[in-house]
């Protein structure tokens, strides 16, 4: 067996309570589809026939009853439930698994859409032999007004610098703009290995990471580390370059003993290959292949630990952790996988008009002289008369009453908007009602419970 | 020289026998007489009378132990003649019994049956007399086959011109579970019989993640040789052998079935995955031989766990014997011919040129390199860098400069890829070039080769059987432009881009192996040694 895979649904999709507080981020439905279906479709394709998913309690509830999860997935999801409250972070939770972990694994996270080549990330791992690979994609700007933001855009986020080697697949340099407080700072052994090095900003995460089975031990021994983008990805990307782990035949001094002795046990694990570790030294010392040039070091400058990385420069790659990407995600999802526009089991009258880029989910009712453009409609809702939606995503369970005009708005589950509603570019919460003839523009409707948290 | 003392049926099956004394026991005055009765008998047909007496007399005596030796060959022969030429029907009707009556015949019987259709086959062609038994590179085929005149086999990476190949080979990966890999770009038409991939398509594409048809070790291993990171005839070797070793590893034997076998079957899916990824070397293929004679030699009594330990030894004992100290022995043989003062050649990145060098830089012997490389795989570069870290003078040219500066060099080491059985030197592309600039300036060329990589093949040329690397390769010059970025959309345009070429053994003084120094025309006695031996 060469891979498994590692599904983590346990977020809570901090940076969208909004939409998350009453359902969980893993099943949000993205073109009538719940959130986790997309990276369980990316592993279906590639070929995998078992997956691990880490969720919480409440979630595998909600996967058992969902129709979409139970029919289309077919492979074998082992379902690991973590505490929710419990400040689970996801190398905690590979902690937490570790002993059903037998070979390397390629960890998703629950909120990605994309068609990426998955063998390009895996190529590179297998090829190199790398401790570590990970696709990052190039970041999209979102187009799509957000309901709820007033007026100017957010601070910007914070940036992440990620800085490559020449061919652009090896990762030399991993930081966030939290991190770093004077400047930038890269070091000198970093340069004279890399003397070329490109560094990147516009960078998107796409948090899917092949590991080696080592890490996983590794984090079983060191506690510390709770979170593998945050806290994992810069220790490994830092230890490529540790010296240490270059030369593990030093001298035999009594300091560097005893520093080999703190540092030896860690690096010792990450760095076991194969049990034919002279044969495979044998082969690269025959081998007349370099991966750099211009200077007097073998090939990986005799590094045993290699981070590499993916960049996809075309091709949609979407995380969906905010309430812009999430729009995004609704707009462009169901083309890539070519959704049926309408649900079989919908019921549209005839002089309803829909748009061609409109998705109606099952069992919907939409009733006459309605407009639909641009629109997704979820499960079970009902669409009464005279009724104009536009550019707006409306989620399962919905009543939208007649003559209501709706733009640009989010409309979270079994809420009810009522007669002759005018919402544009409004985020109406979970179940929420919006009385007859309301006029909201620009505004987050949530219950009163919702506002406590901050 | 006793027969298998299998029942015999039919009496037709006479000629089987003998023909399984004749293939233990054929040595080389033998296979003349052989020759020289078939001559004979092709020029005087009167003799067939005398066959149907001498076969009643042979029919007496079909199963008799104490038959001497010397007699039994003269007899077959002439006898295979009259079954073999005027009757090809009969011998491939007793075959076909014999085959369908005895299913669990023993692995040397089936050999010596093979050799016998073999004899059969070359009598009814009437070959010439020098033909050995190395002529026919393709496998022995069917008796049907008999009955056609002329056609030698081919292996089919020499054919990829012909569909119908092709579509075998379609067939056959298909059969494996193996995804086949498709030719990229227009092939200049000298090579159109070539295959010729790109290293934007890996194989790997059109597997599923995670593989499970291909243990992981063998995926790894053919897609580290089709980006280049393994390369050259040793490192290549090495790595098979170590995902041979991870293979066996993790193998059980499934129920009712003997390791001898079913490990050899499952070898052989992984070993077209290697030969679509990159063309196998002559090296690789000597060491997958190996292996499977090991493999199947092991008794069926062994248990699980102490066949993999022996065959996991084996293969450290190949490695180490074949590899490891042959690279010691040639490195003591070749400083015999480095003398202080020398200005020696080398071309491109042999592994054990680059070894020998600074084994006799250690002995404190007095000289200096020139190193030469050639475009696109610059491999020149990473030997410089080798040697010059050991501390070894170096000098740097292309191989557009080699006339220039060959006036200053004394001797010239060349590595190879394989040595053929004719004597010509397989090696990187170029070589043959450095050979004949060396003799048209009276310097001597020395090839370091160890046995492993002497293969039976015979090649007199470049072109028949070569390997086509990516063309893309080309277009990127030393700055980075690339002119010929649209080169496919050109109609009369075709990127060539050789791997390996043929050096005939005129312009080669002397062959270091592990054996000792040899001519280049004594490399078919090796292997007859080596053949005996095994």
């Amino acid at each position: 067996m060469e891979l498994q895979a590692v599904l983590m649904a346990a977020g809570g999709g901090s940076r969208m309570t909004d939409l998350t507080y009453n359902t969980p981020k893993a099943m949000l439905p993205v073109g009538n589809k719940p959130l986790m279906w997309y990276p369980l479709n990316l592993l279906e394709r590639m070929g995998f026939e078992e997956v691990i998913v880490i969720t919480t309690k409440e979630v595998q509830k909600m996967m058992s009853t969902d129709p979409k999860m139970k029919l289309d997935v077919k492979m074998k999801l082992d379902v690991v439930c973590i505490q929710e409250d419990g400040d689970m972070g996801t190398a905690d939770a590979l902690r937490h698994i570790q002993q059903k972990i037998k070979t390397d694994i390629l960890v998703v996270s629950c909120d990605l859409i994309t068609d990426v080549a998955l063998h390009e990330v895996v190529d590179l791992f297998r090829a190199h032999n790398a401790t570590l690979a990970m696709l990052m994609s190039k970041a999209h700007e979102f187009t799509e007004t957000v309901p709820g933001q007033k007026g100017k855009k957010k601070t910007a986020e914070q940036r992440d610098f990620v800085g490559v080697d020449q061919s652009g697949k090896r990762l030399l340099f991993m930081a966030n703009e939290a991190d770093l407080e004077d400047g930038l700072s890269i070091r000198k052994s970093i340069m004279r290995k890399h003397p070329r090095m490109h560094i990147k900003t516009g960078l998107v995460d796409a948090h899917l990471y092949c590991l080696k089975k080592a890490v996983v031990d590794f984090l079983a021994d060191n506690k510390s580390i709770s979170s593998i983008r945050g806290e994992l990805v810069p220790y490994l990307v830092r230890k490529q370059f540790s010296k240490t782990t270059n030369c593990p035949k030093i001298k035999d001094d009594a300091e560097d003993q005893n520093q080999k002795k703190n540092d030896g046990s860690t690096n010792h694990e990450l760095l076991i290959s194969s049990r034919d570790e002279p044969l495979l030294q044998l082969a690269q010392d025959r081998s007349c292949w370099n991966d750099h040039r211009g200077d007097m070091s073998e090939a990986y400058h005799g590094g045993k630990l290699r981070c590499y990385v993916h960049i996809m420069d075309e091709g949609p790659c979407y995380r969906v952790n905010t309430l812009a990407a999430y729009i995004e995600a609704n707009r462009l999802a169901p083309k890539l996988f070519e959704e049926v526009p309408v649900h079989p089991s919908a019921v549209i009258s005839e002089r309803c008009q829909m748009g061609s880029d409109s998705y109606i989910g099952a069992m919907c009712q939409i009733a006459d002289k309605t407009s639909i453009k641009r629109s997704t409609i979820g499960n079970s809702t009902t669409v009464k008369e005279k009724v104009k939606v536009a550019n707006s995503i409306i989620m399962h369970g919905v009543t939208i009453e007649e003559g209501c005009n709706i733009q640009g708005s989010v409309i979270c589950s079994n809420a009810v908007i009522g007669r002759g509603a005018d919402l544009k570019y409004c985020l109406v919460g979970n179940g929420q009602q919006i009385e007859p003839e309301a006029e909201r523009t620009n505004e987050v409707i949530v219950g009163a419970d919702q506002l406590m948290e901050i | 020289m006793a027969d298998a003392g299998e029942p015999e049926g039919p009496e037709r099956k006479d000629d089987i026998v003998k023909a399984k004394q004749e293939g233990k026991e054929l040595t080389k005055e033998e296979k003349q007489r052989l020759r020289k009765e078939k001559k004979q008998q092709k020029k005087s047909k009167e003799k067939k009378d005398d066959k149907p007496s001498r076969d009643s007399e042979k029919e007496k005596k079909p199963a008799s132990a104490a038959s001497p030796a010397p007699q039994t060959p003269t007899q077959p022969p002439a006898q295979k003649a009259p079954s073999a030429a005027p009757a090809p029907v009969p011998v491939p009707a007793s075959e076909t019994p014999s085959a369908a009556d005895k299913p669990a015949k023993s692995k040397a019987e089936l050999k010596a049956e093979r050799r016998a259709r073999q004899e059969a086959e070359r009598a009814s062609k009437g070959k010439k007399g020098d033909v050995g038994p190395q002529a026919a590179p393709g496998k022995p085929k069917a008796p049907p086959s008999e009955l056609q005149p002329v056609v030698k086999r081919l292996p089919e990476h020499v054919q990829v011109d012909n569909p119908e190949v092709l579509k075998k080979l379609a067939k056959k990966l298909e059969r494996q579970q193996i995804p086949l890999r498709s030719d990229y770009g227009y092939k200049v038409s000298l090579f159109s019989h070539l295959h010729q991939y790109s290293r934007k398509a890996p194989l790997t594409q059109q597997l599923g993640i995670p593989s499970t048809v291909i243990h992981p070790a063998i995926v790894r291993l053919g897609l580290q040789y089709s980006q280049g990171i393994v390369a050259g005839s040793n490192a290549r070797s090495v790595a098979l052998l170590h995902a041979f070793k991870q293979v066996i590893r993790d193998y059980t034997t499934p129920p009712n079935e003997e390791l001898s076998r079913d490990l050899v079957n499952r070898l052989k899916p992984y070993i077209s995955f290697l030969n679509q990824c990159r063309p196998l070397s002559a090296s690789m293929g000597n060491a997958i031989k190996y292996i499977k004679k090991e493999i199947s030699n092991i008794p069926s009594q062994c248990k699980e766990e102490e066949a993999k330990r022996k065959l996991l030894n084996c293969i450290d004992c190949y490695i180490n014997e074949k590899i490891v100290l042959a690279a010691k022995a040639i490195a003591k043989y070749s400083i015999e011919k480095i003398s202080d003062g020398d200005v020696i050649l080398v071309y491109g990145c042999s592994s054990l040129v680059n070894h020998i060098l600074c084994e006799a830089f250690e002995k404190n012997r007095k000289f200096r390199v020139i190193v030469v490389d050639s475009r696109p795989r610059l491999e020149g570069r990473e030997a410089l860098r080798r040697l010059v870290q050991k501390g070894i003078n170096c000098t740097y040219v292309l191989i557009s400069a080699v006339s220039y500066i060959l006036p200053e060099v004394s001797k010239v080491f060349l590595g190879a890829h394989a040595l053929l059985a004719n004597g010509y030197v397989m090696s990187r592309v170029g070589t043959s070039q450095i050979a004949l600039v060396a003799k048209a300036f009276n310097v001597p060329v020395l090839v370091c080769c160890e046995t492993y990589k002497f293969c039976e093949r015979v090649q007199t040329d470049s072109f028949v059987s070569n390997e086509l690397d990516d063309p893309d390769d080309l277009i990127v010059t030393r700055t980075g432009t690339t002119q010929l970025e649209h080169w496919q959309e050109v109609p009369s345009l075709g990127l060539l881009n050789l791997v390996y070429d043929v050096t005939p053994p005129d312009f080669v003084d002397l062959v270091i192996t592990d054996l000792g120094m040899i001519p280049c025309t004594s490399v078919p006695v090796v292997l007859r040694v080596k053949n005996v031996d095994q």
